[in-house]
């Protein structure tokens, strides 16, 4: 059964200067126990798909068109706010950038676990005894003291582990997980995804994560969606996308990274241009006007291009391998 | 070897903490280090080491408890505020958070001149040096009119740049340029003020925990833990042969971006200690792997080898490996 199946997926947002189409035709699968990934820059639309498959979208966005089935049984885009609040929680849940946004500061730790175990039955007991467990799998030590402390009392790495064990602490279907690493540093990032992946296959949830970081998303994801302003541009497994990727766009995007240039440079690789107004999309490929391999073909819209087995690329040029040196 | 242009020596920041008496917590715990012109200096360590309060202590935003600073042959720590106000032309900071540290209700040619308003301008025209600073970062004259919502992650960051630059500054301390950014604007940020360091001659400041960023553009490192230098110097040595086992271990978790990557990892346990109650002895014993007696009991000084300083009684050597993992590489 797959999680979640995107497809067709449009979003729109009404400005003073007309409608931006924040998200064209987005499709993808997250399958059940698995970990994808999401990549792109700055306003690529991951945020806006988060909200979308929330049911958040600001009051000016709205859905039109498209599908997000979730445990093949519900469509979240019809689904009402009701129904949306019931799934919010115990079957889809977040965690965010910054823990203490997720934290209440005047409240223990304790009272806040047993405080979002509203729904269920059960004496205040059980709720502690079933938070001290929580944090027990997420390595807090001392977890039945720890319930009595407040979330300053914690420092940044341990805060981002109690966020995570209250949003697992339901069960959920599947975890949101956006930029969790982005505050720590690089051995306590480490330590939060491979914890992440063993609470992953112990509750046998599928994960959606949002990085910056290829290097995370390497080491943590099984597949991965790279997004440009507002479309998938290429999909695939981690292999395929880090190892033989397809489009242009994420080329240049892994050539980017800094972890890539292994002798020590002062001028670091850029994708020159900037990502295009939304309100007036371009009539072709939409990555075209910063492209190094922009061609005639390339003014018709594109349409995604089967690769291999769950590979696939938004361009005319998908099926010839790239060049490693295609900064040229 | 030219002098160098700002020398922090043996600095203590310290916070009032309710409840555990006159001493409060110690951010910043006994650091030294200096900066030449032209120099780029990093300082890495986790949220919380100290980073942030060690560039606000350098800027005269944060008292200092204990020792010295001086900037360009002056001891500045002990000027007033109207003494450092000449100072901080010479100093200037980039904080983070692009869009935070720009008013949402000024326009980016308001923003980029306000450092000659609050300077006094005398007699400068403001339009032609709006020109003069947007040009130099990279942006479009016609950005003068925009406001700060109006601009990507990358664009307000060459804003900050742009106001950072303005009074013509020798040193630029940079608090996580290129957070929150991606890696291809990140690298056009790096770039911006890699150019601006050598066509200026600045000095620069970089707070980071990107360590692939440090290996790039520093040329020096220093990394924190709980408030103090635990290793410092050349960054490529660093790098290259780290002395410390927080500086190992930090090397060896940075994620790379090849999943059939074969990791051999330092792991250390991640209960990091509170400020509140440092640990005897070395401060890194209790999640070091290689901590032995010795290290529980007594502090370790800072070690000079070379242009290197370290803080450990039992510095690694190349490769090293924790005891039980020695295989694992």
């Amino acid at each position: 059964m797959t999680t979640l199946a995107i497809s067709g997926l449009n979003v729109w947002f009404s400005t003073e200067d007309g409608p931006l189409h924040a998200l064209k035709d987005v499709e993808f699968d997250v399958p059940e126990r698995s970990i994808v990934g999401i990549v792109g820059e700055s306003g690529c639309g991951k945020s806006t798909l988060i909200n979308a498959i929330l049911g958040l979208l600001a009051d000016n966005g709205s859905i039109e068109g498209g599908s997000i089935q979730f445990e093949g049984a519900q469509d979240l885009v019809i689904l009402g706010p009701k129904e949306m609040q019931d799934l919010r929680g115990p079957r889809i849940s977040t965690v965010f950038q910054d823990p203490m946004g997720a934290l209440n500061p005047v409240l223990t730790v304790g009272r806040q676990m047993v405080n979002i175990q509203y729904r269920d039955g059960g004496s205040t007991a059980e709720k502690r005894a079933r938070a001290e467990e929580m944090l027990s799998l997420v390595r807090i030590p001392d977890a039945k003291a720890a319930l009595d402390r407040y979330p300053h009392q914690f420092s940044g790495g341990m805060k981002q582990r109690i966020a995570i064990a209250m949003a697992l602490m339901m069960k959920p279907a599947l975890l949101i997980a956006d930029e969790p690493t982005t505050a720590l540093d690089a051995t306590l990032e480490v330590a939060t995804i491979e914890l992440l992946k063993d609470l992953q296959e112990e509750i046998g949830c599928s994960v959606l994560f949002i990085s910056h970081h290829l290097g995370v998303i390497a080491e943590l994801c099984d597949e991965v969606v790279v997004m440009y302003a507002g479309e998938v541009v290429e999909r695939g497994s981690v292999r395929q996308i880090f190892n033989d990727p397809r489009h242009p766009y994420t080329v240049r995007l892994l050539e980017c990274d800094p972890a890539r240039q292994t002798s020590r440079s002062r001028n670091l690789p850029t994708i020159p241009g900037e990502i295009p107004d939304l309100r007036q999309r371009p009539a072709g490929c939409v990555f075209a006007p910063r492209c190094h391999r922009v061609h005639a073909g390339c003014d018709q819209a594109q349409s995604l291009v089967e690769i291999g087995e769950g590979h696939a690329a938004r361009c005319n040029l998908a099926l010839e391998p790239q060049t490693a040196e295609a900064t040229a | 070897m030219s002098e160098p242009i700002l020398t922090v020596d043996d600095v203590e920041v310290t916070f009032p903490v309710r409840g555990i008496g006159k001493e409060g917590i110690k951010g910043v715990a006994g650091v030294s280090f200096d900066v030449r012109p032209g120099e780029t200096f990093a300082l890495v360590g986790e949220s919380g080491s100290g980073k942030t309060t060690l560039a606000r202590a350098v800027n005269g935003l944060q008292a200092i408890s204990r020792g010295e600073i001086n900037f360009e042959g002056q001891r500045i720590d002990t000027m007033s505020k109207a003494q450092m106000q000449p100072i901080r032309r010479r100093m200037s900071m980039m904080f983070q958070d692009p869009v935070g540290s720009l008013s949402p209700r000024m326009t980016v040619g308001d923003l980029v001149t306000e450092p000659f308003r609050i300077h006094g301008a005398e007699g400068r025209d403001m339009r032609a040096e709006t020109e003069r600073l947007l040009s130099l970062v990279g942006l479009p004259v016609d950005f003068a009119t925009r406001y700060p919502h109006q601009l990507s992650g990358g664009q307000a960051r060459r804003v900050g740049v742009a106001r950072a630059i303005a009074l013509d500054p020798a040193l630029i301390i940079a608090d996580e340029p290129t957070a929150g950014l991606d890696v291809s604007v990140q690298g056009e940020v790096l770039n911006l003020l890699n150019d601006l360091r050598e066509r200026l001659g600045l000095a620069m400041v970089i707070i980071t925990h990107n360590l692939h960023v440090v290996h790039h553009v520093a040329d020096r490192t220093a990394v924190m833990y709980l408030g103090r230098f635990i290793e410092t110097g050349e960054t490529e040595a660093v790098f290259g042969a780290p002395r410390h086992p927080y500086t190992a271990a930090l090397l060896s978790a940075n994620p790379e971006p090849d999943p059939d990557k074969v990791h051999a990892r330092i792991s250390l346990p991640a209960e990091v200690p509170s400020l509140l109650s440092r640990p005897a002895g070395c401060e890194f014993h209790t999640r070091c792997p290689w901590a032995q007696a010795r290290c529980s009991s007594d502090a370790p000084g800072e070690v000079a080898e070379g242009a290197r300083r370290h803080r450990c009684y039992f510095p690694l050597d190349p490769g090293a490996m924790p005891p039980g993992m020695e295989g694992a590489a």
